[in-house]
């Protein structure tokens, strides 16, 4: 990641497709292993772990959603209501059978997954804007469902409280501890995105991605692929609708609207539509976003605003702020931040050499 | 006629004048995705935008509706040239995927500065038309749901006689036809694009000035724009007529489970029914009842 090459001198397929092209890139995820499991948890404020726990979470939800969009093609406006349907899952498997969470983290996935490959089902047949406003469809109906049928949303304002994740007896119930637990999920998502998308499968995705009629003339099957692209989606959707619920101790279908789908796709097309990189930046740039806008406003508008209006533009900038960036990106570099990265380290691949 | 019959009628007629007010909005999408082939998930916040300048310029002291009126029909006009200029045409010949996300960003955007400028609060569009209920044999129906069916009503007349016999539209058509031999026939096709999305701009004024009057201006006024899909698709993406048709089909669906459904479910069928109708149709007869049939499946 950080390292610099002097050239590609790749001779095999196996050398090109390797998680680490250079034996230092080892030294790179050790470095990065040490600073996030020993040295940020000890020596960062809870707050900023609190901030962290966020990131986190929304990488492995924005991972999802590129695997999807960025690699296969397929665009999903529904991404909000798979999460909840992981959440719910969850909550109520938790609550009503006192299940564990590595029992129902896996379930809320896999139930995501269901209706995820149901709501993708249209895909089949179409694309592009048609696929836009089923999966649009898809998320309406399933907010409509779960505040409709107390059976699933578990009556009062459509929210179930959650019980504190416990791990050999130790209850996660403060920043620190989620922290780990939390950390465990985003790198194990990272690391089988990667895999993912260096396999036959990925591959399959990408081809069904760049030219879809070519892709099933050299013998994919498109239409499996596709709906493996919404199940394996919406299961990091599912996942990550969990890890919300777990989180915030509640799973409540408000988390879960149609802005969060919205969010989301913002933090891929801002970090890097193909790219799991691009998924991480993504998450971490809108997930900072609001907060350090907070912090501007609340000092700035202060002076302008009162208190009261204050929180009103607060929200009313964050939203424009993101709606700006999202045709920014789209118009400027619509390879996203990860682009930037990427020029970045070409730069400095010879530096200070000029080739 | 019996009471089960009269239920029945006053329901598909209210149904029916919401419908053709779908059809406005609807109007602006089929008219930009017609001509220029882009999407524009922010009809309903032009819509919204359309209705709190209204209710803006309203608000002025001894303000004419006239003047409100113009005022939101130029600057409606002038965001539609604005915005396919700055947005849509760096855009021109990249996936759909971009110009449903960047139409997205917009909303946002739109969404995002309206409390800014305007404040959360509910604003109203007064019209002067009275509060008295019109009678229609055994249904009622408000005056603004009559005023937005006989407004839709005209606007499709015109827009059928400008399609049909003015230049411009015929223009228009062609571009929407094949642009490359439109600009081979000495078609300014950009031009065009810029005039298809001030048009959405217009439909949009009137449906922000009637929409508004009927439900008040805040941010929620935006969430009519999410029935317009239900109403395009169900009509054929690129058929003026079909956004007609498809409004009413949808205004009178969602009228009937309002009636039917909500006291067995607890409400909100409304918002759920035109999905569910959506779904079926795009699994069916994904092209809509009067599209055309030019869709591409893999």
């Amino acid at each position: 990641m950080f390292h610099r090459e002097s050239g590609v001198f790749k001779t095999t397929y196996a050398s090109d497709m390797a998680l680490y092209p250079l034996p230092i890139a080892k030294w790179t995820v050790a470095a990065l292993a040490l600073i996030f499991v020993v040295i940020v948890p000890l020596g960062v404020h809870e707050y900023y772990l609190s901030i962290l726990n966020l990131i986190f979470i929304a990488i492995v939800g924005a991972l999802g959603l590129n695997i999807l969009v960025g690699y296969t093609g397929q665009i999903s406006i529904g991404h909000g209501a798979f999460m909840s349907v992981g959440a719910y899952t969850a909550a109520n498997l938790a609550v009503r059978l006192d299940l564990p969470f590595w029992l129902t983290l896996p379930a809320g996935g896999l139930m995501a997954a269901l209706i995820g490959v149901v709501v993708g089902m249209p895909s089949l047949r179409i694309k592009g804007l048609y696929l836009a406003i089923a999966t649009l469809a898809g998320q309406l109906i399933i907010e409509w469902t779960i505040n409709h049928v107390p059976a699933i949303s578990g009556g009062a304002q459509a929210s179930i409280e959650v019980p504190r994740p416990e791990l050999f007896g130790v209850v996660l119930n403060t920043q620190f501890r989620l922290y780990f637990f939390l950390l465990f999920f985003a790198a194990l998502a990272i690391v089988a995105t990667l895999n993912i998308v260096r396999s036959r499968i990925g591959r399959a995705f990408v081809a069904v991605r760049d030219q879809d009629i070519a892709a099933e003339i050299i013998g994919i099957d498109i239409y499996r692929y596709k709906l493996l692209a919404f199940a394996i989606s919406s299961f990091y959707a599912g996942v990550c609708g969990v890890l919300y619920t777990y989180y915030f101790g509640i799973a409540n279908y408000e988390q879960f609207q149609l802005n969060v789908s919205i969010d989301f796709l913002a933090m891929i097309i801002i970090g890097g539509l193909g790219s799991v990189l691009g998924s991480i930046f993504g998450a971490i740039f809108v997930t900072l976003l609001p907060i350090v806008l907070r912090i501007l406003l609340e000092n700035v508008g202060s002076l302008i605003f009162s208190p009261g209006e204050l929180a009103n533009v607060i929200s009313g900038t964050r939203l424009a702020v993101f709606g700006g960036l999202i045709i920014f990106f789209l118009i400027v570099e619509p390879e996203g931040l990860n682009r930037l990265w990427r020029n970045i380290r070409s730069y400095f691949r010879v530096w200070p050499f000029s080739y | 006629m019996g009471e089960d019959l009269e239920f029945a009628f006053a329901l598909v007629l209210s149904g029916a004048s919401i419908g053709l007010m779908y059809s406005l909005i609807a109007l602006g999408f089929v008219l930009v995705y017609k001509a220029t082939d882009a999407i524009n998930f922010a009809q309903g916040e032009f819509v919204m935008m359309a209705g709190l300048i209204a209710a803006a310029v309203l608000a002025i002291e001894g303000a004419w509706l006239i003047a409100a009126v113009a005022a939101t029909l130029a600057v409606m006009i002038g965001f539609g040239f604005g915005l396919e200029r700055v947005v849509l045409r760096p855009l021109l010949g990249r996936p759909v995927v971009a110009v449903i996300m960047a139409t997205i960003g917009l909303a946002a955007i739109l969404r995002g500065l309206t409390p800014i400028f305007f404040g959360s609060g509910t604003r109203g569009v007064f019209l002067p038309i009275g509060d008295d209920p019109i009678v229609i044999g055994p249904a009622t129906l408000p005056p603004i749901q009559v005023l937005g069916a006989v407004v839709t009503i005209l606007f499709f007349l015109a827009f059928n006689w400008f399609f049909r016999k003015s230049r411009m539209g015929v223009a228009m058509r062609a571009v929407a036809d094949n642009q490359q031999v439109a600009q081979a026939m000495g078609i300014n096709v950009e031009r065009y694009f810029a005039l298809a999305w001030a048009m959405a701009g217009v439909v949009s004024a009137l449906g922000g000035i009637i929409w508004g009057s009927m439900l008040g201006v805040d941010i929620q006024l935006a969430l009519v724009g999410l029935k317009v899909f239900p109403v395009v698709i169900l009509g054929g993406l690129d058929s003026i007529g079909g956004a007609l048709v498809g409004g009413l089909i949808v205004g009178i669906v969602e009228s009937l489970a309002a009636g039917y459904l909500d006291p067995y479910v607890g409400g909100g069928t409304k918002d759920f029914a035109p999905y569910v109708l959506m779904i079926l149709v795009l699994m069916v007869r994904p092209y809509g009842i009067f599209g055309r049939r030019q869709i591409e499946r893999v």
